[in-house]
């Protein structure tokens, strides 16, 4: 019984479409204030993602993805992720968010006074979640 | 009575344009459904985004922010999404319309035109033109609609412009589209809020006001992103209906050029008949 009562309903919703729905036991995933794991009743709280990888716990085991920007509403029984982009790891293309990861790098070392600090760090930390989801 | 040759080279060119306006159909047709799936699939992302600003609203009662209080500009934004070719019935000059039978004043005007049919219809009017995207519109991301969006938002929170608003065809369903004339910011909620997930207390991280710094320019995205998409199967929805009635028109010019085809042949038939009877009663 007590494997009943830890199962809540999980959405990821993306604009191009409806990224994942399902029961988990547990999620975590990463926001701007740091990352954080969600249990079922858990208090209400609307939070900011942060690029990061969402992790849900399911009883038939785990699953990744990669996620960046948007927003997560927690509710006792339900979790709702609003991101701008998300991908599950095989559509991830790593070549690509090597290539992105070298530029961010290369950027942010060369540091010449024109560039958008904000987003070379941006673009460094997505190809990181990236690479990391794909492993 | 017209010649029984330029009836024939008539009926020709207007066969050949129904050809065309029937390949064309096809071809809106086909775009429209892959326009339509995409805008069914943007619509839960945006009903969510909806429901989640709007129930995070009415419980922050009043917060003095500058995305719900509007800039100190009178400036008026407006984003004109129309299409880059015509041939699409009235869609692109509804919204042309739309916008000039509005009650702002020209010069508080700015637009933002995605769509160079509506860019053209209102420069031609005399509207200031801020911005031209056009090449958006064919292929609409959201990458790209963020990056619109944060270009308006920088503008708004500098106090160059005031007021955004949104005007795109809203495609409720194959045969029926409206131009409408949305507010984006300062978000505007309607009270009527029936919200029954409102009961529970909601906190937030970080802050409320930053909280709402983050969220709002998402939710404006996401409204614009689904204008775009929406626009695009209206777009194609209209030029579907335009050209089936063009090739149902040329259909009918044809069977009337046909009836008149044969009435002519007949006639020169009769003529010469005529002609022939009359000769023969002379010799005799």
């Amino acid at each position: 019984m007590a494997e009943e009562n830890r199962i809540f309903d999980v959405e990821i919703i993306t604009p191009d479409r409806v990224f994942f729905t399902g029961k988990a036991t547990m999620i975590e995933f990463n926001t701007t204030v740091g990352e954080i794991g969600v249990y079922k009743n858990h208090i209400p709280l609307t939070t900011v993602l942060a690029p990061g990888v969402v992790t849900i716990t399911m009883d038939e085991g785990k699953k990744t993805a990669a996620v960046h920007a948007g927003f997560a509403e927690i509710l006792p029984e339900k979790v709702t992720l609003l991101a701008e982009i998300a991908e599950w790891p095989d559509e991830i293309d790593a070549k690509r968010a090597e290539a992105a990861l070298e530029r961010a790098k290369e950027r942010l070392a060369v540091k010449t006074k024109d560039i958008d600090l904000a987003r070379a760090e941006l673009a460094l930390r997505k190809a990181l979640v990236r690479m990391e989801v794909k492993k | 009575m017209a010649s029984m040759r330029d009836i024939k080279r008539r009926k020709g060119s207007i066969q050949s344009t129904q050809q065309i306006t029937k390949a064309m159909k096809l071809v809106s047709t086909v775009k429209l459904q892959k326009a339509r799936a995409r805008a069914e699939e943007t619509n839960p992302y945006f009903n969510y985004m909806y429901r989640t600003v709007s129930s995070m609203l009415s419980r922050s009662g009043n917060i003095n922010h500058p995305y719900l209080t509007g800039g100190q500009s009178g400036k008026k934004a407006i984003v004109v999404i129309t299409s880059n070719r015509g041939l699409a019935g009235g869609y692109n000059s509804n919204i042309v319309k739309l916008i000039t039978g509005s009650d702002f004043e020209k010069e508080d005007v700015a637009i933002y035109a995605i769509g160079r049919k509506g860019l053209e219809g209102l420069e031609h009017r005399g509207y200031e033109i801020k911005m031209d995207a056009s090449e958006v519109i064919e292929a609409p991301t959201y990458a790209d609609a963020s990056a619109i969006c944060r270009q308006m938002l920088e503008q708004y929170a500098v106090g160059e412009i005031g007021e955004i608003y949104l005007a795109y065809t809203h495609f409720k369903n194959t045969v029926v589209h409206e131009p409408k004339l949305m507010k984006l910011l300062p978000v505007e909620m309607g009270e009527s809020k029936e919200e029954e997930a409102s009961n529970v207390l909601m906190n937030y991280e970080p802050t409320e006001e930053e909280a709402l710094d983050l969220i709002i320019p998402k939710y404006v995205t996401s409204l614009f992103y689904g204008a775009l998409v929406e626009a695009v199967a209206s777009e194609n929805g209209a030029r579907m209906q335009a050209m089936d009635s063009a090739t149902s028109n040329a259909e009918d010019m044809i069977s009337d050029l046909t009836l008149k085809y044969n009435r002519a042949r007949q006639g020169s038939i009769t003529q010469e008949l005529t002609e022939i009877i009359a000769g023969a009663n002379a010799i005799s």
